[in-house]
């Protein structure tokens, strides 16, 4: 499933679409149950094939290309590091290709959310590891920041 | 932003920088070694030509003499160091403690980096942290600073006067993200900038013209890294062995040219063509002398 993100344009639209078909449902999306539990396993099954996501639970990814950040091996939320190798691939590892890399260029291809690129994102919310993004952005968790952050 | 009445830390760089002069600052190898004397004995050699010495984090993450140690023992001195914090070693919680001490210890500038990947050192088997990356650490400190207080929103008692730096490489892909990256750091917060050793004129002004095209330059100090290469040999390693690091062929193959014993001679001449040439971009403030274990070069 790993092609799909070739297709930025059809996975922003696709997120989109659930986010709008999830939404009607929100009063019963709510950490800590058996629709949490339901939902944890659906998107391991489904971005894991597309993104190999890593259940950060605060997916941000029509923010970063629709490319998974978290896949970078220094789970760079705000852009590539200077380590990219001339080309494109990873300062780690040499046979991957660069995830920040890739992400800039799908984001050319997302009239949506492309711009999103140039957002400040803050630091992960470690705690959220291992639960479900989809209810987290419902229910608002996954858009809290520390409370000292300055926006 | 040259105003000196719009000073935040009161640092010498900053100063200097501010005044509108072309600043130079030195990166220090840390010593492995727990003798303060190794550190002054190489704070002295770089002093005498710069505004700033950078105290590097396990750079390569090869474990050397910790940055918040450097520093301190270089502003007891009298130095002007500028502490390296990597994201790689230390979470959230460390940073902000670190970053506070060194405040207490005299130091007003600090440099936001990602940090290598522990795989490129000597001790791959470590866990990496990176908790944040360059650009919530940036966030954090100035969080630190302005906002008086931690990220938890703990309020401080006497917030750190820091000047504000980041890191940035115009010659590592994706180009035309680069300068756009500059300006997410802006937003962040950094005072300077600090790019990667620069052997690529012609990318460094493409990558500058952006950078004045969408105004970074009027908002943040840019500081050019640039290095002598001692031999053909060792840029070629460079070029293999630091992340981040492009040589291109026609440098290398200028070094080859010149005879194994004049390599070096050809290597200085070319970073003090290089140091002319960044001088020449509109918008670039400073030169950074990176020296790889070649502090004699320098003299």
């Amino acid at each position: 499933m790993r092609f799909l993100q070739n297709y930025p344009r059809f996975l922003e639209i696709a997120y989109e679409v659930t986010h709008n078909l999830l939404r009607p449902f929100r009063r019963w999306l709510t950490r800590g149950g058996r629709v949490e539990r339901f939902f944890v396993r659906v998107e391991k099954t489904s971005k894991g094939a597309i993104f190999n996501c890593r259940m950060c639970g605060q997916c941000v990814l029509h923010s970063t290309g629709m490319t998974c950040p978290m896949n970078c091996p220094k789970e760079m939320r705000n852009g590539p590091c200077g380590g990219v190798r001339p080309d494109g691939r990873c300062e780690i590892f040499p046979t991957k290709p660069c995830v920040w890399v890739q992400a800039w260029e799908r984001s050319q291809h997302m009239p949506l959310y492309g711009s999103q690129m140039l957002n400040v994102l803050p630091p992960v919310n470690r705690s959220l590891h291992r639960t479900s993004a989809w209810i987290n952005d419902f229910t608002g968790d996954a858009q809290k920041v520390p409370a000292g952050w300055m926006p | 932003m040259d105003a000196v009445t719009s000073i935040k830390a009161g640092s010498r760089l900053e100063r200097v920088l501010r005044s509108g002069r072309f600043a130079v600052t030195a990166e220090l190898n840390p010593p492995d070694s727990a003798d303060p004397q190794a550190v002054y004995d190489r704070a002295l050699v770089l002093a005498s030509v710069c505004d700033g010495i950078n105290a590097t984090d396990a750079s390569g993450a090869n474990v050397h003499m910790s940055s918040v140690g450097v520093c301190a023992l270089l502003t007891r001195a009298g130095y002007e160091p500028i502490l390296q914090v990597s994201c790689r070693d230390k979470n959230r919680i460390a940073i902000q403690g670190d970053l506070l001490g060194a405040a207490a210890m005299g130091v007003r500038n600090v440099l936001c980096l990602t940090g290598d990947g522990v795989q490129t050192g000597d001790q791959p088997e470590a866990k990496p942290v990176f908790d944040l990356d360059s650009i919530s650490l940036l966030q954090t400190a100035r969080t630190l600073r302005d906002g008086g207080r931690f990220l938890s929103g703990r309020k401080l008692d006497s917030p750190p006067r820091l000047f504000l730096g980041a890191a940035e490489n115009p010659f590592a892909p994706p180009h035309d993200f680069r300068p756009l990256r500059l300006g997410k750091k802006v937003q962040a917060g950094a005072d300077f900038i600090q790019t990667q050793y620069c052997f690529d004129i012609p990318r460094l002004q493409e990558f500058m013209r952006r950078v004045r095209e969408l105004g970074l330059h009027e908002k943040v100090f840019i500081l050019v890294g640039v290095g002598p290469l001692r031999s053909a040999k060792m840029a070629d390693w460079m070029r293999n062995h630091v992340p981040g690091v492009v040589v291109p062929d026609a440098i290398i193959n200028r070094l080859k040219g010149a005879h194994a014993s004049r390599q070096q001679a050809e290597g200085k001449k070319l970073c003090v063509e290089i140091i002319q040439q960044v001088r020449e971009i509109a918008g670039v403030s400073d030169a950074e002398l990176a020296t790889l274990r070649e502090k004699k070069i320098i003299g």
